[in-house]
């Protein structure tokens, strides 16, 4: 317990200050913990939850269905820890990484083989990327197929679609740093995807006039092509800007789960039934007008010791041990892949040859496979399609119903399956199609550009997946419905070209069944 | 409009407004106003007046140096300079889809990021590149030497008379 120290009445200054020495070590103890110990009663709890400007991010009580890994899976947390991981190890390899183009590549050469331990902490920040990657994308379906995004949670998945956003950019920014031929030549493509609205404007005649595409490349790159302008710019968005934006939205995300009431769960029905664990447990509901003996309580077969009558739980300790859990597995799970798998390094750098395949980071291939079409299409327009799709579904989807359950609404199972089913065979044949039969350019060569921007395999892709959810609206008469059929085709499809464009694309873009098929070189 | 005795602020008589609020709103417009300048002058920070970077003008040797019906590939600058009996002429080797560097071949170009293939005179022949290869200016320096303009474009067809 905090002590309130009685200071004697008619003692001699120096007396006071030594007494205050021999108690300096208590006191500064008191100072952090103000509790003294680990804390007893609910009250206590409760107040080592909202006294902690960390802590304070959690509501005091959770509900039991939202500690339930099958809600979350944890997803969410593993992108929270990577990131976290992903900043520390940040901050040590800025020990020694030199953000000039001259140096760059010695300087990822010295972690990689110098640094003592360096190389094992690049590979944990490399790692710790992916993960993060990966988790937030599975996040973001898992909150889609709880239908945890209605209302009131519109915002927050806004502010969700921005850290993905964030999430990627950053990536993205990163890629460029080692300075090797991957990343010269990542970054010259995705630099150029930013210029391709020329493509457009081009083929309309109008490019000296209005000229979006050079002026974003301009922006991103600082000059005409990558070189020391563009390197500082990665550098300074990769290690402050983007993670400073993103700790800034994560801070809100968390903050909008706590006032939008928790997690999104089902009501707990009237009539004092409730499942969790499981198994359905009667609830105690006082009614306002009534007031009630002990028995009344203990009707609900348990007497709800430890429990709030809502089916709570306090924050301190059964959320804290949860989320250490998740902490624990992340870090052991990216420790082992360090451990045993290196990040990449390729040659330095060399305008002269690209390497070749050249491909973006793996989160991007399904892009790069589309803008092996049309540039324009595939690397800027279905990307924004994509997103102010994302962006819409809580505004267009507005009927309350299965938040906080997998696939809650009736029929969403059917529709689910049916969409997978529909988006494969529609990615998978048209990659089929084109790999055998080629595209317009290599029927007609001298057809005019517009054509291939609006008619190419991805734009075909969207017809077909907004096609299929229409045909859903009317069909199953749900907008919900509607939107599982969009937004299973669009993860379906997003896998099958990530994984198409990873395994089966080799040099100069050529199709193969595996990699180890490839020409050597 | 009604011509009664109603005390309803008209667009005619507005209510007064204060001299405390007229102040907090003044204020508030040339703060915003400010704010707005210093802004505009920082958002036009990332745009240099002269472009950085390197300047992508070469000399590439003498015209005696490119004998009629040869190529030479610059690889590091990324053209080529070829010779016939119209003139000597340069074509970017810089894939006009995303900016790889295309490799020659036996009809013309292929670049191995998407599998663009140009013909030996520019030309789209496969591929998603948008445009063909572009023939680039070419001049005389001082000293005698062929000058390439990496960032000037000239129509297909044009030679340099040396
Ligand atoms: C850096 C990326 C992100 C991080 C670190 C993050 C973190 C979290 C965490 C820790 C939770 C608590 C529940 C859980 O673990 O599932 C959560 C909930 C939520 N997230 Fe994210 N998130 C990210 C990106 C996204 C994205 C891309 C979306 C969707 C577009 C999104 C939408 C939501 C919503 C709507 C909730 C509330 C869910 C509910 O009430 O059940 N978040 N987020
Ligand atoms: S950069 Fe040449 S085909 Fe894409």
């Amino acid at each position: 317990m905090g002590t309130t120290a009685t200071i004697p009445e008619k003692t001699s200054a120096t007396q006071e200050f030594l007494d205050n020495l021999r108690q300096l070590p208590r006191n500064l103890k008191d100072a952090w913990f103000r509790l003294g110990r680990l804390p007893e009663s609910e009250r206590e709890e409760s107040q080592a939850t909202f006294h902690n400007l960390f802590l304070h991010l959690h509501s005091v009580r959770v509900h039991l269905r939202t500690l339930r890994p099958s809600l979350t899976l944890g997803l969410g947390l593993i992108a929270t820890f990577s990131f976290l991981v992903l900043v520390i190890t940040g901050l040590l390899l800025m020990i020694y990484y030199k953000p000039s183009t001259a140096l760059a590549y010695q300087s990822m050469k010295d972690i990689h083989y110098v640094v003592a331990t360096g190389r094992f902490i690049r590979n944990i920040h490399r790692w710790a990327a992916h993960i993060m990657v990966i988790a937030v994308f599975a996040h973001m379906a898992r909150v889609f197929f709880t239908a945890s995004y209605k209302k009131p949670r519109e915002f927050n998945w806004l502010v969700g679609l921005g850290l993905l956003v964030l999430t990627l950019a950053l990536s993205f920014t990163g890629y460029l740093l080692p300075y090797d031929q991957l990343a010269y030549w990542a970054t010259t493509i995705g630099a150029n995807i930013a210029n391709s609205p020329r493509e457009l404007t081009d083929a309309l005649g109008i490019t000296p006039y209005f000229d979006p595409g050079g002026f974003q490349k301009r922006l991103l790159l600082g000059a005409n092509t990558v070189g020391e302008d563009s390197l500082i710019r990665f550098y300074v968005l990769h290690v402050f800007i983007l993670p400073l934006l993103l700790v800034i939205l994560l801070s809100v995300h968390f903050w909008r789960i706590r006032k939008d009431g928790g997690l999104a769960r089902p009501e707990d029905p009237p009539g004092g039934l409730a499942e969790w664990g499981g198994k359905l447990h009667r609830v105690f509901e006082p009614l306002a007008t009534k007031t009630y003996g002990l028995m009344a309580v203990v009707r609900g077969r348990r007497p709800p010791v430890n429990r709030g009558p809502e089916g709570t739980v306090m924050s301190w300790p059964h959320l804290l041990w949860a989320e250490l859990a998740v902490l624990m597995l992340t870090i052991a799970v990216t420790l082992v892949l360090s451990f045993y798998i290196d990040a990449p390094l390729k040659e330095i750098a060399n305008p002269a040859v690209p390497e070749n395949p050249a491909k973006a980071p793996w989160y991007f291939l399904g892009l790069q496979e589309l803008v092996s079409y049309s540039a324009f299409m595939g690397g800027l327009v279905i990307p924004t399609i994509a997103v102010l799709g994302l962006a819409l579904i809580p505004f267009l989807d507005r009927r309350p119903g299965g938040e906080g359950l997998w696939f809650g609404t009736p029929g969403e199972r059917t529709v689910a399956w049916q969409s997978l089913l529909f988006g494969l065979v529609c990615t998978v044949g048209l990659l089929a199609f084109t790999v055998n039969f080629g595209w317009l350019r290599n029927w007609f060569p001298e057809i005019h550009q517009l054509w291939i921007i609006a008619i190419n395999p991805g734009s075909i892709l969207v017809l077909l997946f907004a096609g299929w959810s229409l045909w859903t609206l009317k069909r199953k008469n749900s907008v919900r419905l509607a939107a599982v059929a969009l937004f299973t085709c669009f993860l379906v499809g997003f896998v099958v070209l990530t994984y198409f464009a990873t395994v089966h694309r080799g040099p100069n873009w050529q199709f193969y069944w595996w990699p180890s098929q490839w020409p050597v070189h | 409009m009604s011509d009664t005795n109603d005390v309803k602020p008209s667009r005619l008589e507005p209510p007064p407004v204060t001299r405390r609020s007229f102040l907090s709103i003044a204020s508030l417009i040339s703060f915003l106003a400010a704010m707005g300048t210093a802004l505009a002058g920082v958002l036009r920070l990332p745009k240099p007046t002269v472009e950085p970077g390197p300047v992508r003008r070469y000399k590439v040797g003498h015209p005696e140096q490119f004998p009629v019906g040869a190529e030479t590939l610059f690889a590091e600058q990324n053209f080529v300079v070829r010779r016939d009996a119209a003139g000597v002429y340069a074509i970017s080797t810089t894939c006009t889809h995303l900016g790889c560097a295309v490799a020659r071949t036996a009809e013309g170009f292929a670049c191995p990021c998407h599998g663009s293939k140009f013909a030996a005179n520019g030309r789209v022949l496969a591929g998603p590149a948008p445009r063909p290869l572009p023939w680039l200016e070419i001049s005389r320096a001082a000293d005698g030497q062929l000058v390439v303009y990496v960032d000037r474009e000239v129509p297909e067809g044009t030679h340099f008379q040396a």
